[in-house]
């Protein structure tokens, strides 16, 4: 845990702070004079107040006169004093906020355009949490600091006038100020050094509660259904004490510094008593000067604080930075050729000697096949074959690692950027949906009129269910719109790659949530559309593989067989054992019924395992 | 039992006065309640420490600076008498902080938990009718808000009133006429702040919004970071990303902007009160109504206004937010659980097969058709039943009511020959065990996983459940086997093999009714048949239910369950049911073409 302020993580904040003050040169010099200003007029109410005193009360008292154009200064000094400072106020916060929440924002939108920019096989090796807090809470993290950073540099400007004022006025009582101000900056920053870390561990452990919350209601189904209630209530309250107990420590600190640090500007102003009455008594100084130290000492303690607040964000600063900072020094991205393709009749697909491997692990070894235009094939194979990374090589959502995949002869990595997105459609197993309506959904944001977006959802058979939606095409789906079932969100999802008219589909697993019979009219409805496509479609059920020209089959990464579907059933043990898995049962079923076929039945089985 | 069945939903804000949320929340926490007077007393003595300031400067300038010479040892006891008086309210506050601190995590933690173990306790219907993430946050973001307002916010207030009345008091003492001027000052400044909160609290609303969409946007781009790539949406989505960023990043700057110029107001005010105290002081003075130093400790009094009044909307905002986080807690504890355990009441299933039986039973969801109608049937003990018919028709409400996830709307479901309302939830869920179709699993190992389903097994026991499932060739192929961890929700692992474990989990559990929801409809085919065979053999001796969908799972059973359109149509062996025209003839029909082409 970076919470400690050492050396090290001061020098680094500061450092960032200087990035942040470089940025937005303009808004952080306005800030500061702002703070000036502030600072100067906090010292010169007090100053203001003590001319009053001197000049207006005491003369009052003691001659029992006031001149009337003295009050009027006097209220002018007060209340002048008060409106220059309330402005410097004002925009020393107003454009604290304009500094932090550009920053913030800067930040923010660098790191979403590395993360656009880099290869999916980037994404692949960083998890979605980290990726997401990296955009949103280690963003405002690194910048947090600079909320109160113009103030602190206004109470450094407060503290030299302060100093000055008080040196003029007496020597004595500026011992006393420069005696218990440091203490107090002292103070307060062993006091958010013990804070610091503790913060920092509440703040983890409210993140932990709130995954536990998270977690179980997710799996409530789970919890409910074996009983583990309790189970789950005393893991979340083993944590939840955790927190309260952490939130004590927290208090226990707060409890005794916040105290202190209100007592000792007080014990200031006493002590200024003290000391001023001997100064009177000795004629060094006069009574309105008194009233302006003990005065001063008053304005003085609060504001002296946000020095310590500046330092006790520098280590969450530090390590927010630092996790920004490496997504945005990532390197690596797509490079793209000027070639253009084709721009109608279905295309040629042919896969040369594709390897890839995910780290150390390699999962696709030299597969080679080819796709004649308009045709369709199955891509087959168990689990954990490699026919989803396979396909995002096709799409050339990955390059591989050797080998290559031509689109009508070409090598994809020759295509300009966009070239393959206007000739390639691919459905993903994951169906994604856009935080935007069934129309932004399907068209992404190109010219389509409504009859197309129609027509696309008609062959997905997803016209039915949009109809009925409230607000039909512009019914807000995704994240945070209308709940649509799994089904009904893979055929948008089908519906968005059709409206492109693509030249060669590729779906993968993509109709798994689809019912049976929905899923038949689907692929009846692709295969008889009038602009047939070249289709490559990842399944596993026999109605899929059957309407494929030709299957390949995989198994751990490698092509075993292609070929028709009768051929491959005839000729690939593997392929057979696979796709009429089920087909075998029955029969070995058949087998158990009749009694002499049990011995039968065993041999069969050490062949299919 | 009526036929009108609504699902509890749970309470939304808006149904209690401020005041009623706030009795009702103090009484849930008596650790709050206890105590709470010696802390308050502590906090008036703390809050007295404020005015020594200005006392110590009258008395010095007054007593002390009579004729102009100092009386040294009487300002010097003064002095002492003072500073010990701030080392007592220090003292005070030290140990008010503390307490209050241990009170409200106390009181805070019992509630958090309490409103956690609620959510788990209301029924599947009710948990339905709020997303996820709210329900989270009741436990979470609403209990830390009203934490923060109680240690903080509500201090505030406390001090404020307290720092506010030991201030008059003492300036009454001084001078009426300067205390009337100072609240006439500062009087119209407090009819305004609820309005300024009111603003502010709008717009710190719209930030709220503003950065949900700013978060919802940016996830966009690693969420769908394939999708982007396969369509070149990376422009569109680039520039939806920067608006939406943008957009939260001006809603701030607006809010932070109303807080930039609401804040600096009071001390204007003040020292407009302070210019006048300085004019009408010295009037008073001459005329001899006032001394000296008891106008100069006025000027020190108005401070004391500064502090409560710059921290006014901050401290009604936090007020605010905190009586919204206990409605929403509140409105958790306090929506009844409709499904709910009998307890110690309740009956005890002894161990055994288990029969089950439906008594004209109907169910409708919410403003919803009736999905289940007159579902009258009996499965005997170690039966293997099979559910069939298509989506729509009934067959996951059919195992909810038989899990008793949800009750019937009207009629009743016994097991072993008791009502499932009247059987111990410790009983009924230890006997009869579901697997849902969307195995969920917890972030851990894939060990700790099959243990949620028997928390004392142990490693060799949990081998043992896998082999007999036949699934030891597939944990031999996992890199780490037992220990290879499943990441979020299990999303390491592939759909199929989360329904594994699920599987693995529930076998472990060692019920005595199993209940598959198409349990392994993500598997392989391969993969999927050596498992029916395994499950066949364990599940030898139990009462087995499975919601077939596909063919072979029917064809094994004893007897077919067909729902369609909410009703059982059709019942029997797989052989008899194939021969009748009918519902499960047509879906046999269409799994073998689905399956053999």
């Amino acid at each position: 845990m970076a919470s400690k302020v050492t050396s090290a993580v001061m020098s680094q904040g500061l450092r960032v702070l200087g990035v942040a003050i470089r940025t937005e040169k303009a808004v952080f010099a306005l800030a500061v004079v702002a703070s000036a200003v502030y600072g100067g007029m906090t010292v010169g109410s007090a100053w203001a107040l003590g001319w009053a005193t001197q000049n207006l009360v005491l003369p009052a008292f003691q001659q029992g006169s006031v001149a009337s154009g003295a009050m009027w200064t006097g209220v002018f000094f007060i209340v002048g004093a008060a409106l220059l400072k309330a402005l410097g106020v004002a925009g020393r916060r107003i454009l604290a906020g304009v500094l932090q929440y550009r920053m913030q924002a800067r930040s923010r939108r660098d790191v979403t355009k590395q993360y656009l920019r880099l290869p999916l096989s980037w994404h692949h090796r960083h998890p979605t949490g980290q990726l997401l807090s990296n955009a949103s809470a280690d963003a405002e993290a690194a910048w947090a600091p600079l909320a109160p950073l113009p103030m602190a540099v206004g109470v450094i400007v407060m503290l030299v006038t302060a100093a000055i004022a008080m040196l003029f006025t007496d020597l004595v009582l500026a011992l006393v100020g420069f005696l218990i101000f440091p203490a107090i900056a002292v103070l307060n920053l062993i006091y958010q050094r013990k804070l610091s870390p503790l913060a920092t561990r509440a703040q983890q452990l409210r993140a932990e509660v709130s995954e536990i919350a998270h977690e179980s209601f997710d799996g409530a189904l789970v919890v409910k259904t074996l009983g583990r209630e309790e189970l789950e209530t005393e893991r979340f309250q083993r944590r939840a004490h955790e927190l309260r107990d952490a939130n004590i420590a927290v208090g226990r600190v707060r409890g005794l510094f916040d105290p202190m640090l209100e007592a000792l500007p007080t014990i200031g102003v006493l002590a200024v008593l003290a000391v001023g009455a001997t100064r009177l008594s000795t004629g060094s100084i006069d009574a309105g000067a008194l009233v302006q130290v003990a005065y001063l000492f008053t304005l003085l303690a609060f504001p002296i604080r946000a020095l310590g607040w500046v330092l006790a964000e520098l280590p969450r600063s530090v390590v927010g930075w630092q996790r920004v900072q490496a997504v945005l020094d990532a390197t690596g991205s797509m490079e793209y050729g000027k070639a253009t393709a084709a721009s109608s009749g279905p295309a040629g697909l042919e896969a040369r000697d594709l390897s890839y491997a995910y780290g150390e692990a390699k999962v696709l070894h030299e597969v080679t096949f080819e796709v004649p235009a308009g045709r369709t094939v199955a891509l087959v194979g168990p689990t954990g074959s490699g026919k989803s990374t396979l396909v995002q090589l096709l799409a050339r959502l990955v390059d591989p690692d050797t080998g290559r995949v031509l689109l009508d002869g070409q090598d994809l990595r020759d295509l300009a950027y966009g070239g393959i997105a206007e000739s390639v459609a691919l459905v993903p197993q994951q169906t994604f949906l856009f935080d935007d309506t069934v129309r932004g959904n399907i068209a992404l944001g190109a010219d389509t009129d409504d009859e197309d977006v129609w027509a696309a959802l008609r062959l997905a058979q997803a016209d039915g269910f949009v109809a009925r939606l409230s607000s039909g095409l512009d019914t807000r789906v995704g994240e945070r719109g209308t709940t649509l079932s799994g089904g009904q969100r893979q055929r948008l999802a089908l519906a968005r790659a059709v409206v492109r008219r693509p030249r060669l589909l590729i779906l993968d697993d993509a109709t798994s949530s689809v019912d049976p019979q929905v899923e038949a009219k689907i692929l009846y409805g692709l295969r008889d559309n009038a602009e047939a496509s070249t289709v490559v479609v990842v399944a596993y059920r026999m109605a899929t593989i059957a309407l494929a020209d030709e299957v390949v089959f995989l198994d751990h990464g490698r092509v075993v067989d292609r070929g028709p579907h009768e051929e491959l059933l005839a000729r690939c043990s593997g392929y057979r054992n696979l796709v009429t898995a089920y087909e075998r049962e029955e029969a070995e079923r058949a087998a158990i019924e009749a009694p002499f076929d049990e011995e039968e039945f065993g041999e069969e089985e050490e062949v299919s395992a | 039992m009526t036929t009108a069945h609504t699902a509890q939903t749970i309470q939304r804000d808006s149904e209690r006065s401020a005041l009623a949320t706030i009795r009702r929340g103090l009484s849930l926490t008596p650790e709050f309640r206890k105590g709470l007077a010696g802390t308050l007393a502590l906090a008036v003595i703390a809050t007295v420490g404020k005015i020594i300031v200005p006392i110590a400067v009258q008395q010095t300038i007054d007593t002390g600076l009579k004729d102009g010479t100092p009386d040294l040892p009487y300002i010097t006891n003064a002095v002492l008498i003072c500073v010990a008086a701030v080392v007592l309210t220090a003292l005070a506050g030290y140990v008010m902080n503390v307490r209050l601190y241990k009170a409200t995590e106390a009181s805070l933690a019992t509630l958090r938990v309490r409103g956690f173990r609620h959510v788990h306790d209301l029924s599947v219907l009710t948990q339905n009718t709020e997303r996820r993430g709210a329900l989270v946050s009741r436990v979470t973001n609403d209990i830390d808000q009203i934490s923060t307002f109680m240690q903080w916010g509500g201090l505030m207030i406390i001090v404020a009133f307290g720092q506010l009345f030991v201030a008059t008091v003492l300036m009454l003492v001084y001078s009426w006429q300067l205390t009337l001027l100072v609240w006439a000052c500062f009087v119209p400044l407090m009819i305004a702040l609820p309005r300024f909160q009111r603003l502010l609290s709008r717009a710190y609303t719209t930030v709220r919004e503003r950065t949900g969409d700013m978060l919802a946007a940016v996830s966009e781009s690693v969420v769908g970071a394939a999708v982007i790539r396969a369509y070149a949406a990376e422009r569109r989505t680039g520039e939806r990303i920067d608006k939406a960023v943008n957009a939260n990043r001006s809603a701030q700057i607006r809010a932070q902007t109303i807080v930039g110029f609401v804040f600096p107001l009071t001390e204007i005010v003040a020292a407009v009160a302070i210019a006048g105290i300085v004019l009408l002081g010295v009037h008073l003075g001459l005329s001899g109504d006032i001394t000296q130093g008891r106008l100069v400790a006025f000027l020190f009094l108005v401070t004391l206004f500064v502090s409560p009044l710059q921290t006014a909307t901050e401290v009604l905002n936090e007020a605010q937010n905190a009586v919204a986080g206990w409605r929403r807690i509140l409105g958790v504890i306090d929506t009844p659980a409709d499904v709910a355990d009998p307890g110690e009441a309740g009956a005890t299933l002894p161990r055994g097969p288990i029969s089950v039986a439906f008594e004209n039973v109907h169910f409708a969801y919410p403003g919803g058709e009736p999905v289940l109608r007159e579902i009258t049937l009996e499965i005997p003990p170690r039966s293997r039943v099979a559910v069939v018919g298509e989506t729509g028709s009934g067959k996951t409400t059919f195992a909810k009511l038989l899990t008793r996830l949800m009750d019937p709307a009207s009629g009743r479901v016994t097991v072993d020959g008791h009502d499932l309302r009247d059987v111990r939830f410790s009983s009924l869920r230890e006997r009869i065990v579901m697997v849902p179709q969307d195995g969920f699993l917890f972030d851990g190992t894939l060990e700790d996983n099959v243990r949620y389903g028997k928390p004392s097994a142990d490693r060799a026991e949990i081998e043992l459940a896998l082999t007999e499932l036949g699934l030891a060739d597939w944990l031999e192929g996992l890199p780490a086997g037992l220990d290879t961890p499943v990441g979020q929700r299990g999303e390491s692992l592939s759909a199929g093999e989360r329904q594994l474990v699920a599987l693995a989990r529930a076998y472990l559990a060692d019920p005595d009714l199993l209940l598959l929801d198409e349990a392994t409809s993500a598997v392989d085919p391969a993969t999927e048949v050596r498992l029916a065979r395994a499950l066949e053999g364990v599940t030898r001796g139990r009462t087995a239910i499975s919601i077939a969908h596909r063919l072979s799972t029917a064809e094994n059973a004893d007897e077919v369950l067909v729902f369609d359109g909410g009703r059982l149509v059709q019942r029997g062996p797989h052989a008899e049911l194939v021969r009748e025209p009918g519902v499960y003839a047509d879906l046999h029909a269409s799994w073998i073409s689905a399956a053999h082409v």
